[in-house]
């Protein structure tokens, strides 16, 4: 399971986080961190980005960047 | 710290940490912008006049970590590590963090603690963090980090004397414990030490770490490809060693912070819900979110056009009683008609735009300050991406719409340069408020009279969708030709929602409005006299007769005269007139560019003003006036509206009308796409230090208007 598969008011504790090294790294500074529990807020009128909610963090990223955040 | 200089203190913090208004706080009015060549990063410097005496303080570009992924970011760790030449390294960091999010902020604090200088944490919003529930234990945080921490409110101006005292204490600190790294990553600094020596730790950790970084780029340039498969070979090893990277750090980092919070900060059970989360299940909604910005930006439109226009009739009601009073006080003179064709009606006639200029500003800025144009760009990214581009490519080119200098600025919030690139190249598409004083000037006089009564309103709209639909199909046709690459990952933090801060907001109108009048009295001014010399001489026939004496000679005799004889008399000034303006060098020049111009439905007055707009796009108008008054009776001298309605072919009383609503369109969307622009030019120049690019746009803008008109002519010749 996948971040980007969560609906709005899901949550799920992240397992790890893949992807490019950059990316990988903007999200672990943005304050999405393994162990964290993240929950999805919305979805944009398109169905893309998503805004997700990590912490104190409101983030929003597109879903082929959420892919690689894996979950729990 | 050397003795005799003042100390110097550098904020360093998140976007939105409240950064900025601290340093506004702390420096007031007493600051300036200190640019670094290479880069496009302002990093404002000023004097911060504390109770323990003056500091001189700098306010780095808003960051979430040291990681350097461009040569613009690189520059805020070599000003801290002291490798920026011509600057003092600062002898204390100040951390700016907002403890509503304490635990995401301190991971750049950590990285700040690496770089061997003391380091204050500036607590602000703490009244945020307060109402959410969120106690802060300061003393308890400030033992576990091992640093000085400070709570503070740098909207209210709290806190700032116990900073000064903090500072002041600090600098004889030892510099802070670093997070510890797994032993695995610390053998692989170590034995990366030996093949590098005098190298700061920090950046030998920050080769590591950042994959592709600018640490890495910059190092492998300098020391060759082995150094790259070196730290490639070091990141494999520690891969195995169960120590991915760039996992490592934020493993350790939040480890650390998490552990240090744990002590200090209590929160409560369940996180209490925030008018952030209450008005983001509204503006972030498919539907209700989608409506809102649609009426948002129907708001701000609405009101440039309705809240400016008592403002701007107050405006051009002085301007004309001044051009009034200039000619009823002076002879009728060459001099007379610089000063009040040339200078008053022309830089009055930009002027005019200042109060639209304000208020577009001012929404911009409230819209940014309190957080909502995170959420804009959050609704239009999709949109944005099947043109290539990014949701934060929104903002520029919604900033555009005031004015494409501010929107080739704003780019720089967009980390892809490729992305950011596009989006420069075309900002200058979309319709700026300089273009309205052409838009409304034809429409009203061409495009309103005896027509329904939604054409002026759906004339002026079009001419913003022109923009509004290019500008993507020529992002798109760059991002597949000149500009290909990956489509890159697209982050972005939602900041809380804030109250603008009324100061900041003001101050920045005042900085633009200045901007503007700037550039009207000078720029502006400058190609208005310009225009007029160059229409005014040569003053002499071919028979050494001044022309402005027998014109002026004609018009008494007609005075005196009656009947058909008076009629006459008026008839042959106007052609003497005409004859005058057509024989002048721009005359001369229009005529040589007429057979250019002409399918466009211009005649050589038209491309003449159109040529001489160069330096701004609002000084077609002035010249417009110039072109179609100058040497006028001045009982004739009329609005400008009115002189291009009777204006013919020629100047041939009563011949063919030279505009006509085609014609105007045609000038309309010429102007709507060209980059008739100095200062856009110089900004493309200044944010992409090329001389490349600012050339690429004018060409393509150009070429595109001359299409645009042509094809909007012929077109429309046969329609309307």
């Amino acid at each position: 399971m996948t971040l980007a598969e969560l609906t709005p008011g899901r949550r799920g504790r992240i397992a790890s986080v893949t992807g490019e090294p950059a990316l990988v790294q903007r999200l672990y500074e943005l304050g999405l961190c393994d162990g964290d529990e993240v929950e999805v807020l919305a979805v944009a009128p398109l169905g893309d980005p998503i805004e997700v909610r990590c912490g104190g963090s409101r983030l929003s990223l597109r879903k082929s960047d959420a892919h690689g955040v894996i979950l729990e | 710290m050397t003795p005799g200089r003042p100390l110097t203190v550098a904020l360093v913090g998140n976007p939105n940490a409240g950064k900025t208004t601290l340093f506004n706080a702390l420096a007031g009015l007493r600051q300036r912008v200190g640019n670094y060549p290479g880069v496009t990063v302002d990093i404002h410097k000023g004097t911060w006049k504390s109770r323990h005496g003056s500091y001189d303080i700098f306010d780095l570009p808003g960051t979430y970590s040291l990681a350097a992924r461009s040569p613009d970011e690189a520059v805020a760790v070599d000003l801290l590590l002291g490798r920026t030449p011509g600057e003092t390294p600062p002898d204390v960091i100040l951390a700016v963090v907002d403890a509503s999010n304490l635990e995401r902020h301190l991971y750049l604090a950590t990285q700040l603690c690496e770089l061997g200088k003391p380091v204050v944490i500036a607590l602000n919003m703490i009244d945020v963090a307060e109402k959410q529930g969120i106690r802060i234990d300061t003393a308890r945080l400030a033992q576990e980090l091992g640093l000085r921490v400070v709570p503070i409110q740098a909207n209210k101006a709290r806190g700032l004397d116990a900073l000064a005292d903090a500072v002041q204490a600090a600098v004889a600190d030892a510099p802070p414990q670093p997070v510890e790294f797994p032993a695995a990553f610390q053998d692989e600094v170590k034995s990366l030490a030996g093949q590098l020596p005098g190298v700061e730790p920090f950046l030998l950790r920050r080769l590591i770490l950042d994959v592709g970084g600018q640490t890495e780029t910059s190092f492998v340039q300098k020391h060759g490809e082995s150094l790259g498969s070196t730290v490639t070979a070091a990141r494999e090893r520690l891969l195995a060693a169960r120590c991915p990277i760039p996992a490592v750090e934020a493993r350790a980092r939040f480890g650390h912070i998490r552990s240090a919070t744990a002590l200090a900060v209590t929160r409560p059970e369940r996180a209490p819900l925030t008018a952030t989360d209450r008005l983001d299940r509204i503006l972030t909604h498919r539907v209700w979110g989608t409506l809102v910005f649609l009426l948002v930006m129907a708001a701000v439109f609405q009101s440039i056009f309705t809240a400016a226009s008592p403002a701007m009739d107050a405006i051009k009601a002085g301007k004309d009683w001044v051009a009034d009073q200039v000619r009823s006080a002076m002879p009728p003179g060459p001099f007379t008609s610089l000063l009040a064709d040339g200078i008053v009606e022309g830089v009055g006639s930009v002027v005019v735009f200042l109060p639209q200029i304000l208020i577009l500003f001012g929404f911009l800025a409230v819209l940014e300050d309190c957080g909502y144009m995170a959420r804009a760009a959050f609704l239009m990214d999709k949109l944005m991406s099947r043109a290539g581009l990014s949701g934060k490519s929104f903002i520029p080119m919604l900033s555009s719409v005031a004015c494409a200098v501010p929107g080739v600025m704003a780019t720089r919030v967009i980390e892809q340069p490729r992305d950011r690139l596009a989006t420069i190249l075309v900002a200058p598409l979309m319709s700026c408020s300089a273009r309205l004083p052409v838009y409304t000037l034809l429409t009203a006089a061409f495009l309103t009279e005896g027509r329904a009564w939604w054409v002026p309103g759906l004339t002026l709209f079009s001419m913003y969708l022109i923009g509004i639909v290019l500008a993507p199909i020529v992002a798109w046709s760059l991002k597949k030709t000149l500009l290909r690459g990956p489509t890159p990952a697209f982050v972005m933090e939602m900041p809380q929602y804030q109250w603008p801060h009324p100061k900041s907001i003001i101050l920045r109108m005042y900085d633009r409005a200045r901007a503007f009048l700037v550039r009207a009295g000078t720029m502006i001014l400058a190609a208005m006299v310009l225009v007029w010399a160059l229409l005014y001489f040569p003053a002499h026939d071919a028979n050494g007769n001044s022309f402005d004496v027998q014109i002026h000679e004609l018009r008494e005799k007609a005075e005196a005269a009656t009947g058909d004889r008076k009629e006459e008399l008026e008839k042959e000034a106007a052609q003497l007139n005409g004859v005058w303006r057509r024989q002048s060098v721009l005359g001369r020049l229009g005529r040589a560019v007429e057979p250019v111009v002409a399918p466009l439905g211009w005649d050589w007055k038209i491309g003449m003003a159109a040529i001489a707009s160069f330096p701004a796009r609002e000084v077609v108008v002035g010249v417009l006036g110039q072109v179609y008054n100058l040497g006028k009776n001045d009982d004739l001298a009329e609005p400008l509206g009115n002189a291009l309605k009777s204006a013919t072919w020629n100047d041939e009383p009563g011949g063919t009308p030279v505009f006509t609503a085609a014609t105007a369109l045609s000038l309309m969307v010429f102007f709507a796409l060209c980059c008739q622009c100095v200062s856009t030019l110089a900004v493309i120049r200044r944010e992409t230090r090329s001389w490349r690019w600012p050339i690429f746009t004018f060409t393509y803008m150009t070429a595109l208007a001359y299409v645009g008109a042509l094809i909007t002519y012929q077109v429309g010749r046969r329609f309307l």
